[in-house]
């Protein structure tokens, strides 16, 4: 692929094992500057290990993961996360503002508390996920789409570079839905590049500019036009995938 | 005799200040133990503790030494070490790991205790419900100067110590808690928060141990904190709320101890459960009381919705005066007669209906509450 041009995320050989089963192998993935991408693949697939694996949160067995050509710790700044929704503590004595500032918390550094300019980044972005109305609701009194604007307003005041996304659409509603498929798309028009857990099939050639399909293998990497064929699903989904043969 | 009576006095101003400060310190620490879902793991340390205190008390003949403290607090920590690695093998659970590790450690403490210390300072009844009475018996004396129950230097230090780190870290631990993944992959490495955390437990328990017992330690611990869970939803209130409750429960079960001439452990650990228990019951919003009577009002709004709507659906049609027939509504709506009139009632007093002769009639205000219902 661009060898040549930096890519935001270059992984090479990775191999994720837990004991020895392997949940990734031997994974090599060049995601270049300023795409929108999903990845996709069957339940079990790897796809949460990878994006764990790439922000250092699994330790893998082989191989080596670079952002913009340094390892994960270097660039911790420019890396922006959100973890799915449920891997978390919802009834968690705190409210919504105070969430998206822990986005802050990484420019912050230790010890440093966060002051009248990072509320101000906070309710920021609260108004791009259209949540400013909420700013001091108990977080246990939201909806699912509204943990999961929370979670990408968390994301957008670390004001990152690369972002990495696991299923923000999972058990959103189709408004919360239409509203983080065009915050991805700004995103991506800033230049940034967008990583995408994605599950549904149908929306991927309308949400997404590239896409990797995973099955504990990297089937394919690449432009949504030239990957995401009936063939490569087949592969990664094992013939699962009846709808396709319409296209 | 005057003097008499005062020591009597200061010596309860003693033990109610031991129990305030040892109350304060352990629900700090407690705060951030529930909301990590952790509460029986302060159990597992309080009691695991106990081998480490009696190796160093053989090692140093001195149930002050603060090497007690030290080997007590690598105890604790190490129980933790020991739970979380059973736990990694995936072969044993989170709570049966804790039923395994502590019982096992403290065996061996009473092991110890019977077969060496039989005739000693360190015996299993004070070890699992101490003795606060007894707590300002043991006087700090430096170059012979008293300068007051060792108990309450150990705690006040224990408290200061427990809300430096707090106060130091309270935007590290907020994160580490609620969204661990986050932290680390900000480089906040939860890991050491999470050690750090279990260290000042194990010191809390150790110190707190010698005065108030092993159970009774959990009881402020957990206790406190989990009443004011109950009560708010900033993390910030709730630490300060946990104090409050934790002194509170202190000072009313050392009080009660003193009038029923009880055991002081027993009281506090039981006015934790009924402070809960209150809060449990009244508290706004959550509580069950709030509960019960938000259930019994939604009953009612129902009902007249359910009878507006029956209105609504038949008004201006042929059957309209039929159906609006106050003393045949609970045969249409298949209703208790009772039921039927107190909803009618309702409905009046709320103005969503009127009365004309025997007929019910839907007032603007009624007509618009079926409509919102229907289109819903």
């Amino acid at each position: 692929m661009q060898t040549h041009e930096t890519n935001a995320i270059q992984v090479t050989d990775l191999t994720v094992a837990y004991r020895e089963t392997p949940v990734l192998w031997d994974i090599d993935l060049d995601v270049p500057p300023g795409v929108l991408l999903a990845i996709v693949g069957p339940n079990g697939a790897g796809k949460t290990t990878l994006i764990k694996a790439i922000l250092g949160l699994v330790r893998p067995a082989a191989g080596n993961v670079l952002i913009y050509n340094k390892p994960y710790d270097a660039q911790r700044r420019i890396v922006g996360y959100v973890p799915q929704r449920g891997s978390v503590d919802w009834d968690f004595p705190t409210n919504v503002l105070d969430v998206v500032m822990m986005g802050r918390y990484g420019a912050l550094g230790w010890i440093k508390r966060p002051g009248k300019h990072d509320r101000e980044l906070a309710m920021h972005a609260l108004e791009k996920v259209g949540m400013e109305k909420y700013t001091n609701r108990q977080i246990s009194q939201l909806s699912g789409g509204q943990q999961q604007r929370v979670f990408l307003a968390r994301a957008l005041v670390q004001d990152a570079i690369v972002y990495l996304m696991d299923e923000p659409f999972q058990g959103v509603d189709a408004t919360t839905e239409r509203a983080i498929v065009t915050l991805l798309q700004e995103l991506r028009a800033n230049g940034k590049t967008v990583v995408v857990v994605h599950h549904d099939l149908q929306t991927v050639t309308d949400y997404f500019d590239w896409v990797t399909l995973l099955n504990i293998r990297r089937i394919a990497s690449g432009p949504v036009d030239d990957t995401f064929t009936p063939d490569n699903l087949r592969e990664t989904y094992g013939g699962r995938v009846a709808f396709m043969k319409n296209r | 005799m005057i003097q008499d009576h005062l020591d009597i006095i200061l010596n309860h101003l003693d033990i109610i200040l031991i129990a305030i400060v040892t109350a304060s310190a352990c629900a700090l620490p407690g705060v951030f133990l529930v909301l990590r879902r952790m509460t029986l793991m302060s159990d597992a340390i309080s009691h695991a503790i106990l081998p480490g205190i009696v190796l160093a008390f053989f090692l140093t003949h001195n149930i002050s030494s603060p090497l007690l403290i030290l080997a007590a607090t690598a105890t604790g920590v190490l129980t933790v070490v020991f739970v979380e690695l059973l736990q990694k093998t995936k072969l044993v659970k989170e709570d049966a790991a804790i039923g395994l590790t502590f019982p096992a450690l403290f065996s061996i403490g009473v092991i110890l205790i019977s077969r060496y210390a039989g005739n000693m300072h360190l015996d299993t009844d004070a070890v699992l419900l101490g003795e606060l009475a007894h707590a300002p018996l043991n006087i700090l004396k430096i170059y012979g100067y008293e300068l007051g129950p060792v108990s309450i230097y150990v705690m006040g230090g224990m408290l200061v110590l427990n809300l430096a780190f707090i106060l130091i870290f309270y935007k590290e631990l907020k994160l580490a808690t609620f969204d661990a993944s986050l932290a680390a992959t900000l480089g906040f490495a939860p890991t050491l928060i999470h050690y750090g955390l279990m260290t000042l437990v194990s010191m809390t328990t150790v110190g707190a141990f010698d005065a108030v017992g092993s159970i009774l330690v959990v009881a402020l611990i957990a206790g406190p904190p989990a009443t004011a869970y109950l009560m708010t939803d900033s993390l910030a209130r709730m630490l300060i709320l946990s104090v409050v409750i934790g002194c509170v429960n202190a000072v009313s079960g050392y009080l009660l101890a003193y009038v029923f001439d009880v055991s002081i452990a027993g009281t506090i650990a039981t006015m934790t459960f009924l402070v809960f228990g209150l809060i449990f019951m009244i508290v706004p919003n959550r509580g069950l009381i709030a509960i019960a009577r938000r259930h019994i009002r939604q009953k009612w709004e129902f009902a007249q919705t359910m009878l507006v709507i029956h209105l609504f659906n038949h008004e201006g049609l042929p059957e309209a005066h039929e159906e609006s027939e106050i003393e045949h509504l609970h045969e249409h709506l298949q209703w208790e007669p009772t039921f039927a009139t107190r909803v009618v009632k309702q409905a009046l007093n709320n103005r969503y209906v009127s009365q004309e002769a025997t007929q019910l009639m839907l007032t603007d205000r009624g007509r618009s509450i079926a409509q919102r219902a229907l289109v819903q």
